[in-house]
């Protein structure tokens, strides 16, 4: 075992984590542990644009893209900070294109906009070009940017390192846990490191993984929040998942937003732009839960098509092939490799796909990730979708996902890097790396006869099944039944690498065991929250409550002096401050 | 069941999103091992599997390693052509595994899959990337610029950001660099993806550090060993114009103008 000391340590180098360290760098010694090489990050997969309201192509303020951002929420949303995200967004894609980024330009050379789903003028009244983009690989770009500026700053990576645990200690005077460093696995050889910091900082991403059809990578298996949930913290809101509107039919790769803010229509089997009937002022561009929900409604009604009427068209063929090609290059290549289709001339078979956590490890708009409540964590700072800060709230907008690991990555960059100039290590726990030793032995030496894959593959179904788009009471009790029953045969995982070097078998039954603790705190959340609300629909109880959950889930593991293991739910107020909750209408 | 699709999908016996109707095939994937904790000398191993045809190279990994051998290792992510984690060598060419469906591998045959080239093999499929990140760091791959920022953006007309798309849309799979004959036969070589980031800021007008880079890359490792083969352009899983954006480099280097 080795240790290392830094003032600064971050987990993950996806936009958040990059965004971080280029600020945390220059301030204080950091290392930024990550689990692939960052250039691998998710953050790439993203398409269609970042959102500001720059007023480059039309008028357009914070002031609506804050009310946009926290009517998408559906009321859900930390309005102080939604009002942060929107001001600072103008600054963000600024200091992004100083940095580099190749936006589009409009002819006048400025950054060009577009639409995208949810971004209004005038609180409402009609679509807004708010969208700054790169082609219809705005993601890669930033990803890129970012990392190209970690080559300027010197950032020091430490790559193929899985952090799988996090260090607390608990204050003897005040009884107040402060974060004393992470515990990593690396990937190449085995062995397992201790970083002590003074500031550590989470950005290691979402958790889609525990769906099938998902727009997610492999990696995305929630190592963050299950980290944090085992050492006691809570994860907020955990029940808000995203599914966007466009993935690939079966295989649920992202098909951009801004192929709608491009003019594209969806359609059912009759050729009917369904949208009209569902939001009649945004149509295809209302919000994603929306459009979601209204996709699966024509579904279930009859008008899905294909032979097995199991998904829609997104139409393209009547938008110039040059406009295709130059704004949306990568989705029509995609459904050229992926489903032989021509994009020019056919429309592309899609279906919802899980895409995005609205919840995750709580902070405060300073990016401190608070113990419950209240009380901050001492040197415990999250950003990006590992987080929930909430400007999300109960369903994310598009292209608010990309600008928030831009500002909440700057932000809690800059403060825990000021926190570690200012405060001393606290001192490692005893055998520190005690609990990762544990499970990976375990692991490595179990001869149970279950299989990663076989568990994974059946909380996958389940969950597309039963928590996905429409739920029920009956639905989300039989996922909590059978993630409980995983979670009991997970304790009979076997693998067969026992070796060192390289080993992913190991590594994917690790991430299992994240998923399954994950999944069971997102039914367990939604079964309590008998209302719909953004991304979290009943079906049993299909109105927006007010009166009884206009409050954040706080989530948090319980251990029984037995050894038993619960969850107990709590919840917060909602940061209110200049508007009042409304019908929200498209 | 909450979701109609889904409940029709959960019949459906393959474990991966496929097609219903397509019928499975046996298909055979020849590949090459290599772990040293076992033994020093690499071999092939073959491995026939049941597979539907129209599923990606990467399916056809995945259901090897989940369902017959967990210590088959390659890298992975986002498995849709974006992240750059699984490039290798399919029968003899590089290409991303994601992004490469069996049925365009002709899989009456034994497919073959093994590490790319001319980076040093770790275990079975993963290679020690860190000499190409380094090369790529070599050639200042940031915007450089003089003077006092603007406030707001700076101004680029679409002409001048035309200039260098194409050469933006790199991954950094190492796909070009590994199918380069120079490249293999001279591991100093920058390659062609630290190229191709070199050509990315020397053709954006916005940078004024063009001349550090052509610089750097007149060097004797530099853009005068390319022999132009097109390997690179041929492997580039994104379509870049790998050949032709090192041509503009070189010159721009006898010209001085970019």
């Amino acid at each position: 075992m080795q240790i290392h000391k830094y003032d600064t340590v971050i987990v993950g180098a996806g936009g958040a984590g990059m965004r971080a360290a280029i600020e945390s760098t220059k301030r204080s010694r950091t290392a930024v542990l990550t689990k692939l090489y960052p250039t691998r990050s998710h953050t790439g997969a993203a398409q269609g644009g970042m959102a500001a309201a720059l007023a480059n192509v039309e008028e357009d303020n914070w002031e609506w893209h804050t009310f946009d951002t926290i009517k998408g929420g559906d009321y859900l949303v930390d309005q102080d900070a939604a009002e942060i995200l929107a001001k600072e967004a103008i600054d963000s894609v600024l200091d992004l294109e100083k940095m580099g980024l190749p936006f589009n330009r409009t002819p006048e050379g400025r950054i060009d906009q577009r639409r995208f789903g949810g971004h209004s003028r005038n609180h409402g009244e009609a679509p807004v070009r708010r969208s700054c983009y790169a082609s219809d690989r705005t993601g890669h770009m930033i990803l890129q940017t970012l990392y190209q500026n970690c080559v300027k700053e010197g950032v020091e990576f430490f790559n193929e390192f899985y952090v799988l645990d996090l260090l607390l200690q608990e204050d003897p005077e005040t009884g107040v846990r402060k974060s004393a460093g992470v515990v990593a696995y690396e990937l190449a050889t085995g062995e397992i490191h201790v970083f002590q910091a003074k500031a550590i900082i989470f950005a290691s991403g979402g958790t889609g993984k525990f769906f099938k059809v998902t727009s997610n990578a492999h990696t995305l298996t929630g190592d963050g929040q299950a980290a944090a949930y085992r050492r006691g913290l809570p994860l907020e809101d955990m029940e808000f998942f995203q599914f966007h509107p466009t993935g690939i039919w079966r295989m649920g790769i992202l098909l951009t937003e801004g192929a709608r803010g491009e003019g594209g229509i969806l359609r059912n089997k009759d050729g009917e732009r369904f949208m009209e009937k569902y939001a009649p002022v945004m149509k295809d561009l209302a919000s994603r839960d929306v459009v979601s929900r209204s996709i699966y409604t024509e579904i279930r009604e009859g008008r899905g098509c294909g032979p097995e009427g199991d998904h829609v068209y997104l139409d393209l063929t009547h938008l110039p092939p040059e406009q295709l090609d130059a704004k949306l290059p990568d989705i029509t290549e995609f459904a050229r490799t992926y489903l032989g289709i021509e994009p020019y001339t056919d429309p592309i078979p899609i279906q919802p796909t899980a895409h995005y956590a609205m919840g995750g490890i709580p902070t405060n708009v300073r990016g401190e990730v608070l113990a419950d409540n209240t009380t901050v964590v001492p040197g415990l700072y999250a950003a990006g979708e590992v987080a929930c800060v909430s400007v999300h709230g109960a369903n994310r907008l598009g292209t608010n996902s990309l600008l928030d690991i831009n500002v909440f990555g700057k932000r809690s960059g800059i403060a825990a890097a000021e926190y570690s100039a200012k405060n001393d290590y606290v001192d490692l726990p005893e055998n520190p790396a005690q609990l990762v030793v544990d499970q990976v032995e375990r692991l490595r030496n179990s001869t149970g006869g279950e299989r990663v894959a076989t568990l994974r593959l059946e909380l996958q179904e389940c969950m597309d099944a039963n928590v996905m788009v429409f739920r029920t009471e009956q639905t989300i009790k039989t996922a909590v039944d059978k993630i409980a029953e995983l979670r009991k045969r997970y304790l009979d995982v076997s693998i067969q690498d026992k070796g060192k070097r390289f080993n992913t078998d190991l590594l994917e039954a690790i991430e299992l065991g994240n998923l399954l603790d994950l999944a069971e705190v997102m039914a367990t959340s939604a079964l309590a929250r008998k209302e719909s609300r953004g991304g979290h629909y009943r079906e049993d109880y299909p109105n927006r409550d007010d009166v009884n959950f206009m409050r954040h889930t706080m989530a948090y593991r319980e251990v029984a002096d037995d050894g038993t293991e619960s969850i107990r739910l709590d919840y917060k107020p909602v940061v209110q401050t200049r508007y009042q909750p409304m019908e929200r209408k498209y | 069941m909450a979701t109609p699709t889904l409940e029709k999908s959960g019949k459906a016996p393959e474990p991966e999103a496929g097609f219903a109707d397509s019928p499975y095939i046996t298909a055979t994937f020849r590949i090459r091992r290599f772990n040293p904790e076992v033994s020093e000398d690499a071999q092939w191993q073959d491995f026939q599997i049941s597979i539907d045809p129209k599923e990606r190279v990467l399916d056809a990994l995945h259901k090897i390693k989940w369902e017959v051998d967990g210590t088959l290792t390659f890298r992975r992510s986002c498995a849709h052509g974006i992240c750059g984690s699984d490039a290798m060598r399919i029968n003899g060419k590089n290409r991303l595994a994601c992004k490469t469906l069996i049925k365009d591998l002709s899989p009456e045959k034994p497919i073959t899959v093994e590490a790319i080239k001319g980076l040093t093999v770790l275990k079975d499929l993963v290679v020690d990337m860190d000499p190409f990140f380094q090369a790529y760091r070599d050639v200042m791959p940031f915007l450089i610029t003089k003077g006092n920022e603007p406030t707001r953006e700076r101004l680029q007309s679409a002409e001048d950001r035309e200039r260098f798309d194409d050469t933006t849309k790199c991954i950094l799979c190492a796909a070009c660099t590994s199918s380069c004959p120079v490249f293999w036969n001279d591991g100093q070589y920058f390659g062609p993806a630290a190229i191709v980031n070199a050509h990315r800021f020397i053709f954006d007008s916005r940078d004024e550090g063009g001349e550090q880079r052509l610089e750097i890359l007149n060097d004797r490792d530099g853009v005068w060993r390319c022999r132009t083969t097109f390997n690179c352009t041929d492997a580039c899983p994104r379509g870049i114009e790998v050949t032709k954006a090192i041509q503009e480099v070189k010159r721009a280097l006898i010209t001085r103008r970019f």
